[in-house]
């Protein structure tokens, strides 16, 4: 392992590897990407890879909008298969506070270019998917330019580009603190010895927390389990996410054919577990039965849990930390951190590289919290 | 072995894409499982991740006993999703 670097980025998620990637394209190659076991064994690696452009606040749509450019031209720059599919979102209402929402978020949205419709049930079964259970539904969005991706594959992407440009990768190298002198960033203290450099990116999920605290800077990041399983493959027979957040649910049919989904436990407490449920198996397989009846003859292959790193407005806390120089974060994605992940791996490698951004994302900054005002983002599963 | 024989019969992958992943940096079982899907399929593994751990064994000349086998996810078999589903009467109970 190297004793110094210009830059090190703690956490091997899609944020870690793909911020690497595009900072080793702007010049910056001497970076070292630490993480504590293999590749996307966080949050990036457990979710469901989904990518949405529908949100409530301008800023997430934005990131959003930007992403699905940068990911529909991913697999050409990187020179890997990443699975990038559009096969739209469909969001559905329940109910009338749903569907005032929507509206709010349709006018945003179409405001900010993006390629949304409202439709009614039955233009969902008759223009979408035939097989869904409209029963209940008051209307839904449905934006055909949304997209997903494996997120395994598009993580090991970005690594293997930013290696190609001299970025050095440690596994199993668990960061245990951030050195400060001075009031700014020193060095990083691993497992296997300390790095001296004089900038950090905490990219480190819901362990950025207590990693922050070891440079005397607290984020208002708080984790919770999210279950998640999968079936067996089938023929596609449905091409849009699925979700609804009355329900809490998504689901989505893979490029592979298997259905991938999970929901939200609103009753969930905070905390590391990451352990299965019976409890979520029964519950989200009686609400993807009610949902899509013609799935009840499939088998569920496995189910597993991931952290979401909540922020008190699930919005991520970006840029530069005010209190110690050279510490810029990239944490508190609150569930979406992998869709947004190519436009905020960009805009941080400019921050990092002393360039001015090329999209404003001070209002991201970790000093939003000290002035108590919170907006949050109220499209969240 | 030939490149062609197939390893993980779930996922069809062959030994020569395993030999190739171990070649390209991959060192563990969980990683060779997210990158090529073996041990994803209905048997989760139980057929492929020993002739994996050797794989890896023979190619790095690690020890077959230090290599970890990938996390076994429930249900322990696949189960249809309308057995499940759990029914509304069951919710108090």
């Amino acid at each position: 392992m190297k004793k110094t670097a210009e830059c090190v980025i703690i956490g091997g998620g899609v944020v870690g590897c793909a911020v690497a990637y595009y900072l080793a394209k702007r010049g910056m190659t001497d970076c070292v990407v630490l993480e504590s076991e293999y590749l996307a064994s966080g949050a990036t690696g457990r979710c469901g890879g989904g990518i949405r452009q529908q949100w409530s606040t301008a800023e997430n749509t934005e990131l959003a909008i930007e992403s699905v450019r940068a990911f529909s031209g991913l697999e050409e720059e990187l020179g890997a298969d990443i699975e990038f599919l559009q096969g739209g979102y469909l969001v559905l209402a329940y109910t009338d506070e749903d569907v005032e929402q929507f509206r709010k978020n349709v006018a945003l949205e179409q405001a900010l270019g993006l390629d949304v419709v409202t439709l009614t049930p039955r233009e969902i079964n008759e223009r979408v998917v035939p097989e869904l259970n409209t029963e209940g539904v008051l209307l839904g969005t449905y934006c055909p330019s949304d997209a997903s991706a494996n997120p395994f594959l598009a993580t090991q992407a970005y690594a293997d580009a930013a290696r190609r440009l001299g970025v050095e990768i440690e596994l199993f190298t668990p960061a245990r603190r951030i050195l400060v002198e001075e009031g700014r960033v020193a060095g990083v203290e691993t497992d296997h010895g300390v790095i001296s450099t004089p900038r950090v990116l905490n990219a480190a999920g819901s362990h950025s927390a207590p990693l922050a605290a070891t440079a005397g800077v607290e984020l208002p990041i708080t984790p919770y389990r999210r279950e998640i399983l999968v079936t067996e493959p089938l023929e596609r027979f449905f091409h849009p996410m699925i979700i609804s957040f009355s329900y809490g649910i998504y689901f989505r049919q893979t490029k592979h054919g298997a259905v991938i989904g999970g929901f939200a436990d609103p009753d969930e407490p905070s905390g590391f577990d990451q352990t299965s449920s019976l409890e979520f198996l029964r519950t989200m397989c009686a609400k993807l039965s009610f949902l899509m009846p013609a799935l009840r003859s499939v088998k569920v292959v496995r189910q597993w849990a991931g952290l979401y790193d909540m922020t008190p407005d699930a919005l991520p806390i970006l840029g530069p930390v005010d209190r110690v120089g050279g510490f810029f974060q990239a944490s508190g994605f609150s569930g979406h951190g992998f869709m947004i992940a190519p436009k905020v791996a960009m805009l941080l490698a400019q921050l990092m590289t002393g360039a001015e951004p090329d999209l404003d994302i001070g209002r991201l900054a970790l000093n939003r919290f000290a002035e108590g005002v919170v907006e949050r983002d109220k499209s969240v599963v | 072995m030939k490149d062609d024989v197939i390893v993980c019969r779930c996922e069809d992958v062959t030994y020569g894409e395993i030999a190739r992943a171990v070649e390209s940096g991959l060192r563990t079982t969980e990683e060779i499982k997210r990158v090529l899907r073996c041990g994803m399929g209905p048997c989760q593994g139980r057929t492929c991740s020993r002739l994996i751990a050797r794989i890896i064994s023979e190619k790095t000349g690690a020890s077959i006993a230090e290599i970890e086998l990938p996390a076994t996810r429930p249900p322990a078999r696949p189960v249809e999703i309308g057995i499940l589903a759990k029914q509304d009467d069951e919710e108090d109970s």
